[in-house]
C-alpha cells in the first residue's frame, strides 16, 4: 500500500510541474528561460567534447575535415570544352573519353543520392548516432558520453513523451470543443489559441529552440506559405508562430483522428488519396479557399518530399499554378544538437519520432521572406525557381535542379533528352555534315 | 547511420583488392562506402536498377553502356570486387605504376587497359570489333531521337573509315588505339579521388 501511494505522489508532484513550468506558460506564449538556460549548457559541454576530440587525435581532424567536401577532384568545364579534341566539333571516337569519365565521375558521387541521407557532421555531438568517424579517445570523454545516454533516455525521454501525449490530446479535444461553437470570429480567435498552446507544447516535447526572422513577413491570409522540407516537424514549426490551413492527404489511424479534429475547428484541405491524382480537382480546391479572404495561408511544401536540409530541390510547379502571392519561408536546422532529417526509407515514423525526442534539441532558424508574385511572361516553372533560388539563398542552402522524387523513381526522360539534344548541335548541327 | 562502419576491416579481401585494382586503403574504404551508400536495399551488390537511380549517370549519354560495362558475362549483380574492378581503370597514372615488375599483369589503369574500356563501350557484342552497325547503334544511344537516320549513317561510315586500316568494314582494338594515340588518355581518362 505505501508503494503505491509513494508512487501516486510522484506522479502528482510530477504532472504538477509539468503544469506549472511547461502547460501553463505555453498558453501564453511566455518563456520561462528553462530552455535557454539547459541549452546554455549543453552548448558549453559540446565545445568542452570538441576540444577534447582535437586534443586527443590530431591526425584524425584533417580526415574528419574533408568528409564534407567531395571525394573526387572535379573538372567542371562544361559539354562543349571536354569534348574538343584534335579536330574540333565533328563526331570523334574520343568522345567517349569524356561521357565517360562524366559517368564514372557520377556514379562515384553525385550531388542527388547523398541529399537522401543525413549529413555529416565535422566534429562529434555526443550521440550515438553520430559516432561514423569517431574511435575511443579519452575515459572523460566516454564519461561524459555515458552521462548523456542517461540524460537523454530516462530523465528527458519520459518528460517529452508525457508532453507529447498531453500535447496531442488537448489538440484534438480543443478543437473538437471549439468545433461545436457556431461560425464566428470568437470561435477563429479560440481555435487560434488552441493550436497555438498545442504546437508550443509540441515543440517543448521536442526541446525546440526556434528563432523567427523578419516577422514582419509572416504570411498573410489569403496567401500561401512555401517552405523547404526537411521533416514532418516543419509543420509544427511553423504552425507554433502563425496558424496555416494545412493541404494533405487523409490517413487513417492517430493522423486521420488529428485531421479530423482540427478541420472542425478551422478549415484545411484534405483530400481523399483519389482526389489527389486529379490535379485540376486540386488547384481548384485551393484556388478557392485562397479567394475567401478570411481564410488562414496555406501551407505547402512544394518540393514533394523530405530532403537532409543541406539543399533544396526541384520545387514542383503545381502550387506555382494556383495563383495569388507566394510567402516564401527558409527553414534551416543547426546540425550539432539533433538531426532533424526523416530518411522515410530507413525509418518509419515512430521509430523517427523516438529519435528526435532523444536527441538533444532541436535548433533552426527560420526566415520569413518579402512575398512574391508571378511575374508576367513568367510560367510556373519559372516562377518556381525563382522562388526556389530566393529560399536556397536565405537559408544558405545549395540549389539543385533535380527532383526530389529521384528518391524513389528514375529521372524523367525530358532530362535526358536535354542532354542529347546538345551533343547532336555539337555533332550534327548546321546542317554542316557531309 | 551509426551501425555503419567506415573501417576497413569490414571490406572483404581487401588486400587482393588493393594488389588488382592498385587503390589505396583510404579509398577503397571511401568507395566502399560509396558502394554501400548506392546498395539502396542493403543486398550486398549492386543491381542495373541501382546505378539507374543516379541522375547525373540516367541523362549521360553514354549512361546505358557505363552501366553495362559493370555486368560483363551477362551477370546482373555486381559485389564490391566488380564494382572497383571497373572504377580502377579510370585511376591516374602514378609514376609508381611505370616500374611495375613485368611478370606482374599489367595495371588496370594503364593506357591499353584505359582504351580496352572505351573500346568496349562500343564493341556491343564483345567480339573484339566495332562494325558500322555496332557504331551506329552506339550514336542512336548517343543522341536519341535529335539526329536523322541518314546522318547517323553519315557519321558513323566517316568514323569507320577514318580508323579501318585493313579495310575490313570494322574498327579492331589496334586499330582504335592507333587512331588515338595521339590523344593524352591517361589524363582524359582519370578521376582523382582526394585523400
Amino acid at each position: 500500500m505505501e508503494g503505491a501511494e509513494l508512487a501516486g505522489k510522484i506522479l502528482s508532484t510530477w504532472l504538477t510541474l509539468v503544469l506549472g513550468f511547461i502547460l501553463l506558460p505555453s498558453v501564453f506564449g511566455v518563456s520561462l528561460g528553462i530552455s535557454e538556460i539547459y541549452m546554455k549548457i549543453l552548448v558549453k559541454t559540446l565545445e568542452w567534447a570538441t576540444i577534447r576530440i582535437e586534443k586527443g587525435a590530431p591526425k584524425e581532424s584533417t580526415l574528419k575535415n574533408s568528409a564534407s567536401v567531395g571525394i573526387i577532384q572535379r573538372d567542371e568545364s562544361p559539354m562543349e570544352k571536354g569534348l574538343s579534341g584534335l579536330r574540333g566539333r565533328d563526331f570523334e571516337l574520343s568522345d567517349v573519353f569524356y561521357f565517360s569519365k562524366k559517368g564514372l565521375e557520377a556514379i562515384v558521387e553525385d550531388e542527388v543520392t547523398q541529399r537522401f541521407s543525413s549529413e555529416e557532421l565535422v566534429s562529434w555531438n555526443l550521440l550515438t548516432r553520430t559516432n561514423v568517424n569517431f574511435h575511443y579517445i579519452s575515459l572523460r570523454l566516454t564519461m561524459v558520453w555515458v552521462l548523456g545516454v542517461i540524460v537523454r533516455y530516462c530523465v528527458l525521454l519520459p518528460l517529452r513523451v508525457t508532453l507529447a501525449f498531453i500535447g496531442i490530446s488537448l489538440l484534438v479535444i480543443g478543437t473538437t470543443l471549439v468545433g461545436q461553437l457556431p461560425d464566428s470570429s470568437l470561435k477563429n480567435w479560440l481555435s487560434e489559441l488552441v493550436h497555438l498552446t498545442c504546437c508550443r507544447i509540441c515543440v517543448r516535447a521536442l526541446s525546440g529552440t526556434i528563432h523567427y526572422h523578419n516577422k514582419q513577413h509572416r504570411p498573410q491570409k489569403g496567401g500561401i506559405c512555401v517552405a523547404n522540407h526537411t521533416s514532418p516537424i516543419d509543420v509544427l514549426i511553423l504552425t507554433t508562430d502563425g496558424c496555416y490551413a494545412m493541404v494533405g492527404q487523409v490517413h487513417g489511424g492517430l493522423m486521420g483522428i488529428i485531421q479530423r479534429a482540427m478541420v472542425k475547428a478551422c478549415p484545411h484541405v484534405w483530400f481523399e488519396r483519389s482526389e489527389m491524382k486529379d490535379r485540376h480537382l486540386v488547384t481548384k480546391r485551393l484556388k478557392e479557399h485562397i479567394a475567401d479572404k478570411k481564410k488562414l495561408p496555406i501551407l505547402i511544401f512544394p518540393e514533394g518530399t523530405c530532403i537532409n536540409n543541406t539543399s533544396v530541390m526541384m520545387f514542383k510547379k503545381g502550387s506555382f499554378e494556383i495563383g495569388g502571392t507566394i510567402h516564401p519561408v527558409a527553414i534551416k536546422y543547426n546540425p550539432q544538437f539533433g538531426d532533424a532529417f526523416w530518411n522515410s526509407s530507413k525509418y518509419n515514423m515512430v521509430s523517427y519520432l523516438l529519435r528526435m525526442m532523444t536527441s538533444w534539441a532541436i535548433v533552426c532558424d527560420v526566415w520569413y521572406m518579402p512575398p512574391m508574385t508571378r511575374e508576367d511572361g513568367e510560367d510556373a516553372v519559372q516562377f518556381a525557381n525563382r522562388v526556389k533560388s530566393a529560399i536556397a539563398t536565405q537559408g544558405g542552402l545549395t540549389e539543385l535542379p533535380w527532383d526530389g522524387g529521384l528518391k524513389r523513381a528514375k529521372v524523367k526522360d525530358t532530362f535526358k533528352e536535354e542532354q542529347q539534344k546538345n551533343y547532336s548541335k555539337m555533332i550534327a548541327g548546321n546542317g554542316s555534315l557531309n | 547511420m551509426g551501425s555503419r562502419s567506415s573501417h576497413a576491416a569490414v571490406i572483404p579481401d581487401v588486400d587482393s583488392i588493393r594488389r588488382e585494382t592498385g587503390f589505396s586503403q583510404a579509398s577503397l574504404v571511401r568507395l566502399h562506402h560509396r558502394f554501400q551508400a548506392l546498395d539502396r536495399n542493403k543486398k550486398g551488390y549492386l543491381s542495373r536498377m541501382d546505378l539507374q537511380q543516379i541522375g547525373a549517370l540516367a541523362v549521360n549519354p553514354l549512361g546505358d553502356r557505363i552501366i553495362e560495362s559493370f555486368f560483363p558475362n551477362g551477370s546482373q549483380r555486381v559485389d564490391f570486387p566488380g564494382f572497383v574492378r571497373v572504377l580502377a581503370h579510370f585511376r591516374p597514372v602514378e609514376d609508381e605504376d611505370t616500374d611495375q615488375d613485368p611478370k606482374k599483369p599489367e595495371p588496370l589503369n594503364s593506357r591499353r587497359n584505359k582504351l580496352h574500356y572505351a573500346f568496349q563501350l562500343y564493341d556491343l557484342d564483345r567480339d573484339g570489333k566495332i562494325s558500322r552497325h555496332e557504331m551506329l547503334q552506339v550514336l542512336r544511344l548517343m543522341v536519341g531521337v535529335q539526329v536523322t537516320e541518314e546522318q547517323l549513317e553519315n557519321i558513323a561510315d566517316r568514323t569507320v573509315q577514318e580508323a579501318d586500316e585493313d579495310g575490313d568494314g570494322a574498327v579492331s582494338f589496334l586499330e582504335f588505339t592507333k587512331s588515338l594515340e595521339k590523344m593524352d588518355v591517361e589524363q582524359k581518362m582519370s578521376i582523382r579521388i582526394l585523400k
